[in-house]
C-alpha cells in the first residue's frame, strides 16, 4: 500500500506540474499582449483532429508571408464536438475549425463567433470532401455503391454517430444515396437498418475506425475521401471508391469575436482561403472550396449524383430527426437491432 | 483518510485496505478532542470536499436537471440498461478473477523463492503506469484480428473482460502483498507444531488475516472496472447493446449534448460502486470481529 501512496503522490505531482505548465503558457500569452506594437503575437488555433498535418504546413507557409511574419500559434486538435464545447465553455481561441457546421453554430449561440461567419462566397466553409468507401486492396468484395453495404456477409466499419459527430456524414451519405436513387424515405430507412446490421465495430472517432480497419477488421470502412488519401499517403494497403451517389462534406472555420488579435486571426483565415492555402489542403487530400486552386497530383472525381446536407434539410433538422438520443431514426434502428443482438 | 476515520469514528472508509483491521479496543474509537486534531480534521475535510465530494456532488446534481422522472427515463432507456448490465456483469467477473489470481500472485511474490521476483514485482505496477488507451492498443495488437498468437478477443464481450483484467490486476496484489509480508510466521509454526495440516493453517491462520485486504483489493478492482474507458474503447468495438460499456455510453451522451443522461448513468455507476465498497467494508469488519 505504501507503494500505491507514493505513486499517487507522484501522479498528483505530475498533474500539478501540468496545470502549472498550462498556467505558464497562458501567462506568456498575456505578456505578449501587454507589450503590443510590432512584437510577435500568439494565436490560439482550435481545430478538429484530421487536418492537423495540413494546418502545420499552412502555419509554416503563412509565417513566410508579410501578414504572418510575427504571428505564432498554439495549436489544439481533438474531436470536433469536444473542441467546440471547450471553446463554448471558455477555452480561449482566435481561430476555430470544425468538421460540422453544428459545432460552429454552438459558438454563435454562445456569442463567441459572429453570426455573419458564413457570409463569404463559400458560406464559411474552407474545405470539402466526399464520403467514400475504403476497401481492401483490389476491392475483393467488389463494393461500388452504398447499396452494396447492405448485402449479407459484408462487414462494415463506421464510427458511432453518437460519439463522433463527424460519423453522421457517413450515415447521412448512405441514407441520402437511397433517396437519390429514387427510393422513398421509408425504403431508405429500411436500407439503413440493413446496413447498420452489417456494422461490426463502431469506434468513437473516424481515426479510431481507420485504425480498426487497417488493423485487419472489416471488408469496408465508410470514411472521408481525405482520410482515405491520408491512409494511402501513409503507405496503408487500401483502395477507396467514391460512389456515384454520395454526400459532399463541408468543413467550416471562423475567427472568434473574442479574439485579442482579430487582425492577425483574420489574416490567417484569409490565407487559408487563398489559392496558396487551398493548395496545401489539396495536397493533404481535402477538396479545395476555391475553384481556382491548384489540385495537381490529386484525383478528385466529381460524382454524378453528389448531394449536400442542405438537400436533406440541413444539419439542424437532420440532427433532430436522425440523431436525437431518444427519438431519432438511427437511435430507433440501433435499438431494434440491439434487442436482437442481445439475445 | 485514516485520520478522518479514526477521529470521527464514523462512516466506512472508501479505502478499507489503507488502514489496519479495526482495533479490538473500543476506547480508541471515541473521538479525541484537541486543537491539533481539529485542525487536521478541518484540513482533511476541506481537501476531500474540493477534490472529491464537490465534483461528485455536481454529477449527482446534474443527473436531476430534468427531475426524478428525467433521471428515471435516462437510466431506463434500452441503451442504458443494456450497457449497465454489461458493465456490472463484466466488473463482477473481473473482480472475482482478481480476487483469486491477485491473491495467488501476492502469495507467490511473498512466499515463493521465485527467480527474478524483483522483476515480476515491478511488472505488476505497469498497468497503472500505462495510459489505458495504450493498453487497449497493445491488447488489440496481441489479441486482435491480426493476433500473432491466433487469439482473437477483439470486438466481443470477452475483449471487454480481458481489457478490464489488464487494468485492474495490481489492486488485489498490492493490497494483499504487504499484509502477507507482515504476517507473523511464528503463528503458523506454532500451529504446525500443534499438528495442524497446511490446509488447516491456511484456513484458520492465514486466510482470516488476509481476508480484509483481499476484500479491499477486490472492491477497488470492481470500482475501477466499472469506470474504465480507455482500454475498452478500442478493443470492444463499442457496438450498442453488445459491447458498449457504460463509460462509452456516457461519452456518447455527452457528445450528443445530453448532459442529464450522461450524469444519470454516471450516478448509477457511483451508487453501485459505493454499495460494493461499503458492503465489502462491512463484511470485512464483521469478519475481523468474528476472527
Amino acid at each position: 500500500m505504501f507503494t500505491t501512496a507514493r505513486r499517487t503522490i507522484a501522479l498528483s505531482a505530475a498533474a500539478l506540474a501540468a496545470i502549472l505548465a498550462l498556467g505558464a503558457c497562458a501567462s506568456t500569452d498575456a505578456s505578449t499582449d501587454a507589450s503590443g506594437g510590432g512584437k510577435t503575437v500568439t494565436l490560439s488555433l482550435i481545430a478538429y483532429s484530421t487536418p492537423q498535418a495540413a494546418y502545420e504546413k499552412l502555419i509554416k507557409a503563412f509565417q513566410q508571408t508579410p501578414a504572418g511574419k510575427n504571428v505564432k500559434f498554439t495549436q489544439s486538435y481533438g474531436a470536433s464536438g469536444d473542441q467546440s464545447r471547450a471553446v463554448a465553455s471558455g477555452l480561449p481561441a482566435d481561430y476555430v475549425a470544425f468538421s460540422l457546421e453544428t459545432d460552429m453554430t454552438r459558438l454563435v449561440d454562445a456569442g463567441i463567433v459572429a453570426p455573419t461567419w458564413n457570409t463569404d462566397e463559400h458560406k464559411g466553409m474552407i474545405t470539402n470532401s466526399v464520403v467514400s468507401l475504403v476497401t481492401r486492396k483490389g476491392n475483393p468484395k467488389n463494393i461500388k455503391t452504398f447499396a452494396d453495404l447492405a448485402k449479407p456477409g459484408v462487414d462494415v466499419i463506421t464510427p458511432n454517430p453518437f460519439s463522433s459527430g463527424s460519423a453522421r456524414w457517413n450515415i447521412m451519405a448512405a441514407y441520402g444515396s437511397q433517396l437519390k436513387e429514387g427510393k422513398t424515405e421509408a425504403e431508405a430507412t429500411a436500407y439503413l437498418s440493413k446496413m447498420l446490421h452489417n456494422v461490426s465495430v463502431q469506434d468513437d472517432s473516424g481515426r479510431a475506425a481507420l485504425q480498426t480497419f487497417t488493423g485487419g477488421k472489416g471488408d469496408v470502412l465508410i470514411s472521408y475521401e481525405n482520410e482515405a488519401i491520408f491512409a494511402q499517403q501513409n503507405g496503408q494497403d487500401i483502395d477507396y471508391v467514391v460512389p456515384d451517389d454520395t454526400l459532399l462534406i463541408e468543413n467550416p472555420a471562423a475567427v472568434t469575436k473574442t479574439s485579442k488579435h482579430p487582425k492577425q486571426a483574420k489574416a490567417f483565415l484569409d490565407f487559408v482561403r487563398s489559392d496558396a492555402g487551398q493548395k496545401i489542403f489539396a495536397q493533404n487530400g481535402y477538396r479545395p472550396v476555391s475553384k481556382t486552386a491548384d489540385t495537381a497530383g490529386q484525383n478528385f472525381p466529381v460524382p454524378s449524383g453528389l448531394f449536400t446536407i442542405q438537400d436533406l434539410g440541413g444539419w439542424d433538422a437532420v440532427a433532430t430527426k436522425f440523431f436525437d438520443p431518444d427519438k431519432g431514426v438511427v437511435t430507433k434502428i440501433e435499438r431494434d437491432l440491439g434487442v436482437s443482438v442481445e439475445k | 483518510m485514516s485520520t478522518a476515520t479514526t477521529t470521527t469514528g464514523a462512516g466506512p472508509g472508501l479505502l478499507p485496505g489503507a488502514r489496519p483491521a479495526p482495533p479490538a479496543t473500543p476506547s480508541r474509537r471515541r473521538p479525541l478532542h484537541g486543537k491539533g486534531t481539529a485542525l487536521g480534521l478541518g484540513f482533511v475535510v476541506t481537501f476531500l470536499s474540493v477534490i472529491v465530494l464537490i465534483p461528485l456532488g455536481a454529477v449527482v446534481w446534474h443527473s436531476q436537471d430534468q427531475g426524478l422522472s428525467g433521471f428515471w427515463h435516462a437510466i431506463t432507456t434500452p441503451e442504458a440498461t443494456s450497457t449497465l448490465r454489461l458493465t456490472i456483469g463484466a466488473s463482477v467477473i473481473v473482480a472475482l478473477v482478481n480476487l483469486v489470481m491477485g491473491t495467488m500472485i501476492a502469495w507467490v511474490l511473498v512466499r515463493d523463492r521465485l527467480p527474478g521476483r524483483a522483476v515480476f514485482d515491478t511488472l505488476i505496477d505497469l498497468p497503472f503506469a500505462l495510459p489505458t488507451i495504450v493498453a487497449g492498443l497493445a491488447l488489440l495488437t496481441v489479441y486482435g484480428p491480426n493476433s500473432p498468437l491466433h487469439l482473437n478477443f477483439a470486438y466481443a464481450r470477452s475483449g471487454v473482460v480481458v481489457a478490464l483484467l489488464f487494468v485492474t490486476l495490481p489492486f488485489v496484489v498490492r493490497t494483499v502483498q504487504p499484509v502477507l509480508l507482515e504476517l507473523d510466521r511464528e503463528m503458523e509454526q506454532a500451529a504446525a507444531s500443534l499438528g495442524a495440516r497446511p490446509a488447516t493453517i491456511f484456513r484458520r491462520i492465514i486466510l482470516p488475516n488476509i481476508v480484509p485486504a483481499m476484500a479491499a483489493g477486490t472492491a477497488l478492482a470492481f470500482a475501477r472496472a466499472m469506470s474504465e474507458f480507455g482500454s475498452t474503447v478500442l478493443i470492444s468495438g463499442n457496438l450498442p447493446f453488445k459491447t458498449q460499456v457504460a463509460s462509452v455510453h456516457i461519452y456518447n451522451q455527452l457528445e450528443s449534448d445530453n448532459v442529464t443522461g450522461a450524469a444519470a448513468v454516471s450516478t448509477i455507476l457511483l451508487l453501485v460502486s459505493l454499495v460494493v465498497l461499503v458492503g465489502l467494508d462491512v463484511l470485512q469488519r464483521w469478519a475481523a470481529r468474528r476472527g
